[in-house]
């Protein structure tokens, strides 16, 4: 087993459970123990772009130091990686340590850590850099590996057809993304390793619209229907994701897409760590089917396929 | 600081080496909503006429998915120019401070609150 620290973040306890519950047990199954942070606090969200700004990117980097606490405690041995779920939370934490490639930003978020303890208690050392973030996909790409997974599998995903979506914050910018920005390939290897069938998404890389689904519904409608468009007219059964905000906008946005364009069907969205639990033959609570977390219910599908 | 010099400040971007190829507009998955588009917008940028620009919704329809970035020829990073133009709205008249301004010996002396209460009256 390697022990690695784990970071959930907001979204995969609440609105995005069926990820973490299933992730966090395929992992198990692969060799990994994922241990959570005691401590962690909000990732910061969304990357903020300003140059003169330090306060967003502090809550970024108090995770990291919660990460360096870890191994200070022995909870984890000389483990600076610390895994994430959520591509927002693996973007934030992946940034961080971009941003404080600015000795300047650097000794300024180190004051604050300094006096933040002084009058409240915090962290009791700064950041001494060097941890790194890694996203789960990482994870099954580089440390269990394609081939690992592939002999793990008990129920082959014969038959399923399955789109791959990436969305933005795990490719791009280039610096931060786990994949080639243009062409990425990791889903498709995993799927291809569960034994699934593969249907090509020509907008598997293109934004889900984001936080527009607070205020501007009518704009992530037009790319829901954009974004599924094409793999559901190819014969796709299912969307594959790795985004919470982009599950959330391809799943229950299909709604409004369907309103705006009768001819799309209602197709289920699902997260990778879902059709893996089912293909490495584990219990069904950890499919995370059964959460009430679906608009599209998969369930129908999976049943049809033999799959639950 | 005029407010061409202020997008390229709080961006950190430098466009004069745009040649308006277009790549990014090409690229914007949300240009249909849009009334400038972002190639529009970065011209603008090098003549000077931000106020055009804020007429228009484009830096607000931005949903930061770094396509045009990834894509500019030129290595302009157009997101960070968008989230300068939503800043420099959002701070408008306002920011009359900011953390990163405050040299590094005051930082390590003047009480929370002082930069609290600060904060929460002299930035958006
Ligand atoms: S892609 Fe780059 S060079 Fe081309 S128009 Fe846009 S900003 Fe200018
Ligand atoms: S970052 Fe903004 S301007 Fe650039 S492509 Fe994406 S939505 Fe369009």
């Amino acid at each position: 087993m390697i022990r690695l620290p784990y970071y959930p973040g907001c979204a995969v306890q609440t609105t995005a459970r069926n990820y973490s519950i299933s992730g966090v047990a395929i992992a198990e199954k692969l060799g990994i123990e994922l241990v959570e942070l005691p401590k962690w606090n909000c990732c910061g969200v969304f990357p903020f772009l300003a140059n003169d700004d330090i306060m967003r990117h502090l809550a970024p980097i108090r995770n990291l130091i919660h990460v360096q606490e870890m191994n200070e405690k022995g909870i984890v041995q000389n483990e600076n990686r610390v895994v994430t779920f959520c591509s927002m939370c693996y973007h934030t934490l992946k940034e961080a340590n971009l941003f404080l490639k600015d000795p300047e930003k650097k000794e300024k978020t180190d004051i604050f850590f300094e006096r933040e303890k002084e009058f409240v208690g915090g962290v009791k050392e700064g950041y001494k850099g060097g941890v790194e973030a890694l996203d789960f996909l990482e994870v099954l790409k580089d440390i269990v590996g394609y081939d690992k997974i592939a002999e793990e599998v008990k129920k082959p995903l014969k038959g399923l057809k399955v789109a791959p979506y990436y969305g933005c914050l795990v490719l791009r910018p280039r610096e931060i993304g786990i994949d080639d920005p243009e062409n990425p390939t990791i889903l498709e290897n995993i799927l291809e390793a569960l034994g699934a069938e593969v249907i090509d998404n020509p907008n598997r890389i293109q934004c889900c619209g984001s936080y527009h689904t607070v205020d501007r519904r009518d704009i992530v409608a037009e790319l829901t229907y954009d974004n599924l468009i094409y793999p559901v007219r190819s014969g796709a059964e299912v969307i594959v994701t790795c985004c919470p905000l982009c599950t959330f906008n391809l799943d229950f946005r299909q709604k409004d897409a369907g309103k705006l364009h009768r001819d799309l069907q209602e197709i289920p969205v699902m997260y990778y760590t879902q059709l893996m639990a089912i293909a490495l033959g584990l219990d069904k609570q950890f499919y995370g089917v059964d959460l009430g977390l679906h608009y599209v219910d998969p369930k129908p599908l999976l049943e049809a396929k033999n799959l639950y | 600081m005029n407010l061409a010099e202020k997008v390229r400040s709080i961006s950190g971007e430098d466009v004069l080496s745009c040649y308006q190829c277009g790549l990014c507009s090409g690229s914007c998955p949300v240009r249909f909503a849009m009334d400038l588009s972002p190639t529009q917008v970065v011209r603008l940028v090098q003549v000077g006429n931000i106020e055009k620009i804020f007429e228009s919704n484009t830096f607000w329809i931005c949903s930061t998915c770094f396509s045009c970035y990834a894509r500019c020829p030129r290595k302009i990073n157009i997101t960070k120019i968008m989230e300068a133009l939503r800043q420099i709205r959002l701070r408008r008249d306002q920011d009359k401070i900011a953390l990163s301004d405050i040299p590094k010996e005051e930082l390590k002396i003047l009480p929370p609150i002082a930069l609290v209460s600060n904060f929460r009256k002299t930035t958006a």
